[in-house]
């Protein structure tokens, strides 16, 4: 009999905690333009690859490089970056506004901009997202009001969802985003369903599933890997892997797999690992993935490679978990200064017209925030009836909530 | 008009539904080629395709998750869990999203979704083929909560259920699906044939969710019940000689409080019985909602017959089963109070 010795468990730790350098030098970093871009009828086993390494148009130097490269034109590169730009304004101002009292709680996207202001252009009119909380680049990047988005935040009068839901779970079917739950991974075989009955039906349609790092260790996860990949369901499953889930280095997720993206292979589902804060990457890995759904030819999982540079939400504090300085060493950079260089690189854009377009945002959001503050913020000016609480629960009001309203005095 | 059993009735109601309106799907384990394992759905996938009748992974969370994309896209799924048992892996999916997709999004998306399962004992099932958990979706605010006691009701609730516009939660109790199983289990089944609410009409009707009916009308006692209990509580009825008023609740989210108040009013005494654990069941609603609405007229105290706070156990089946005996008791007691 072979002594083996005792047992003892392991738990993964991040390579430095706070008080340490910062270290990425297990993130490998592909060279820009390197990885292949393989027709979308590829069986997931003959690109295996792909989910191991990571597609990057965009390089140091700002040039954009590779097959993956060449899919926007000038006029959607600066849009691109006006979104981006926007997206970065509003949550500096809503995360001010969270700090003045004027709402409970707010999410912000910085250094993640790219994701969903990027994945938003590969889609068409009418398909469906099936949202995370840090996705509102997928309503600004669809033109969808901000004052909208800044009702919903501050809770008042004029709040679409009559005050019911917390702070950026926006909900607009008009603009292909799916009630967002707060609940995490539920959602992703929702989207999974929304796909299957577009199938069901014929349609042309396509949806869109998200997630984070952090909960992909949720079953409903794989339930939505595994109805995908049995019914071929025309959705794009995608992965935020933003490094950090609340304090939870990916690691404790992502446990001994090489990548998330890796966990589709086994689905037979083809998986592409992305530079998450490349806005071109993303935005022709995306229209890869729509093409494949929108030919029939079934799921996608990507995974975007990216870094959450904020807080999780207004009620965490990153210091007490990583180093201060980890954003600055993070290697794929900042995706808003990344796609001003390659514009500025091809005679686009220009510091001066940066500084003037940041300016115009500014006044945009402040306007936006200006007009949703008449119709009152959390604390102050008005707000949704009490009548709300009780409407909507149903479609029709049983009796016991008619009775339950008129105790309220309603 | 034909003579059907309650799983005729059931699989009727889908045929009738999917006939009527192609966005009706239907899909769970088993569901699809086989026609499920009570065969509810047999037949349907040849009719309507199999892209409108199909067989699931086995992961509930799943068919309900998908269930909800589906219905958010525009149709209208009727998906079956095997076992009520078998819910919890969807419990998360019901309470959080099915419930709360209308009420979260103030309107933008609905969930008009019907979710089936056979519930309820007496079939040597044991603890993980027996349960009720009724009282785990009537806390959630946001569904709808039926369970019928007849092929009749069976099929027009389930009609109602599928066209109705918000999640439906449909208990189909499992002892009942072949014959008006009353609890006295020594005895030869009774099928739905000799039965005359095993007179279901072929074609297309429906029966309002959240409206009790009367099966016996009486004077000393008001015994409130629902699915299986229904008949069990005709029988102790009919062996005690006491003549109580029974109720078939058909729906219990909705509730209808005014046949419970009426009845209850009129008899003064009230019994409530359920094959559910006793414990924070559904009979503390109504044992509550009685004295709050009946209290003047009470000239007893409200008594609940109900499972034992065990898990289902199998050898002992008909020890725990709260057959016509145990309610039977409750009767003479009450009466006696």
């Amino acid at each position: 009999m072979v002594d083996t010795g005792h047992l003892s468990l392991h738990v993964p730790e991040p390579a430095v905690r706070p008080g340490g350098q910062p270290d990425f030098s297990n993130v490998k970093i592909a060279r820009a333009g390197a990885v292949p871009r393989p027709n979308v009828d590829a069986p997931a086993e003959d690109i295996r690859d792909l989910a191991y390494s990571i597609i990057r148009v965009l390089n140091r130097d700002g040039e954009a490089v590779g097959p993956w490269a060449g899919l926007l034109s000038d006029d959607d590169l600066r849009t691109g970056l006006r979104h981006m730009m926007t997206l970065r304004a509003f949550d500096a101002r809503m995360l001010m506004a969270q700090r003045q009292g004027k709402t409970s709680f707010y999410m912000q996207h910085l250094g993640e901009e790219a994701v969903s202001c990027a994945f938003r252009k590969a889609l068409n009119k009418g398909d469906m997202n099936f949202p995370t909380y840090r996705q509102a680049g997928l309503l600004i990047a669809d033109d969808y009001p901000m004052v909208e988005m800044m009702n919903q935040i501050y809770s008042n009068e004029s709040d679409p969802l009559r005050g019911r839901q917390l702070p950026i779970m926006y909900s607009s079917k008009e603009h292909g985003f799916f009630t967002i739950s707060g609940n995490l991974a539920t959602q992703y075989v929702q989207a999974v369903g929304w796909a299957m009955a577009s199938a069901i039906k014929n349609d042309s349609r396509i949806a869109a599933a998200w997630i984070g790092d952090g909960s992909t260790a949720e079953s409903d996860f794989h339930s939505a890997l595994v109805f995908a990949s049995t019914y071929r369901a025309p959705v794009i499953l995608n992965v935020v892997n933003n490094q950090w889930a609340i304090s939870t280095f990916q690691g404790i997720a992502r446990g001994g797999s090489g990548t998330f993206a890796a966990r589709g292979l086994g689905f037979g589902i083809p998986a592409l690992r992305v530079d998450g804060n490349d806005y071109l990457a993303v935005h022709a890995v995306a229209c890869w993935a729509a093409e494949r759904a929108r030919r029939n030819l079934g799921p996608t999982l990507i995974e975007y490679v990216t870094y959450r540079v904020g807080a999780h939400s207004t009620s965490d504090d990153p210091s007490a978990y990583r180093p201060k300085t980890e954003s600055e060493a993070w290697p794929l950079g900042d995706p808003v200064l990344r796609l001003k260089k390659h514009l500025i690189l091809r005679g686009l854009w220009s510091e001066e017209r940066h500084v003037q377009a940041e300016a115009e945002i500014a006044d945009e959001v402040i306007a936006a925030q200006r007009k949703a503050e008449e119709h009152g913020t959390m604390h102050a000016g008005g707000r949704p009836s009490v009548r709300d609480i009780f409407e909507g629960v149903y479609a029709e009001m049983p009796p016991h909530l008619r009775r339950q309203r008129q105790k309220a005095g309603y | 008009m034909a003579r059907m059993t309650m799983i005729e009735a059931v699989r009727s109601a889908m045929d009738v539904a999917m006939g009527r309106d192609e966005d009706v799907v239907v899909f769970g384990e088993d569901v699809g080629y086989f026609g499920g394992v009570f065969r509810c759905t047999q037949g349907l996938q040849a009719k309507y395709g199999k892209t409108r009748c199909f067989d699931t992974p086995i992961n509930e969370s799943g068919i309900v998750g998908t269930a909800i994309g589906m219905a958010a896209y525009g149709l209208k799924p009727c998906v079956e869990i095997q076992f009520a048992d078998y819910m919890y892996p969807a419990y998360d999916q019901l309470t959080q999203e099915a419930a709360r997709i209308r009420y979260r999004s103030n309107g933008d998306f609905t969930c008009p979704i019907v979710v089936r399962m056979p519930t309820g004992g007496g079939i040597f099932g044991g603890q993980t083929h027996s349960q009720s958990p009724e009282a785990l979706f009537t806390h959630v605010c946001g569904l709808k909560v039926v369970v019928p006691s007849n092929p009749y009701d069976a099929k027009g609730l389930l009609i109602a259920a599928i066209e109705d516009p918000d999640p439906v939660m449909f208990l189909e109790p499992k002892r009942l699906y072949n014959g008006p199983f009353d609890g006295h289990h020594e005895r030869p089944v009774t099928p739905w044939s000799k039965h005359s609410l095993g007179d279901v009409p072929d074609g297309y009707y429906s029966i309002p969710i959240g409206r009790a009916e009367v099966r016996r009308q009486g004077s000393a006692v008001t015994v409130i019940a629902y699915g299986t209990m229904v008949h069990v509580a005709l029988a102790a009825a009919e062996d005690t000689g006491i003549d109580a008023e029974v109720i078939d609740l058909r729906s219990l989210l909705p509730l209808d409080l005014d046949a419970i108040v009426r009845s209850v009013s009129k008899t003064g005494r009230c019994v409530i019985v359920h094959e559910a654990t006793l414990t924070s069941g559904f009979g503390g609603e109504i044992a509550a909602l009685v004295q709050e609405h009946c209290f003047y007229h009470l000239e007893a105290p409200v008594m609940r017959v109900a499972g034992w706070d065990t898990p289902y156990p199998h050898a002992q089946e008909w020890d725990y089963f709260p057959g016509p005996a145990r309610v039977g008791r409750a009767l003479t007691d009450v009466m006696e109070a």
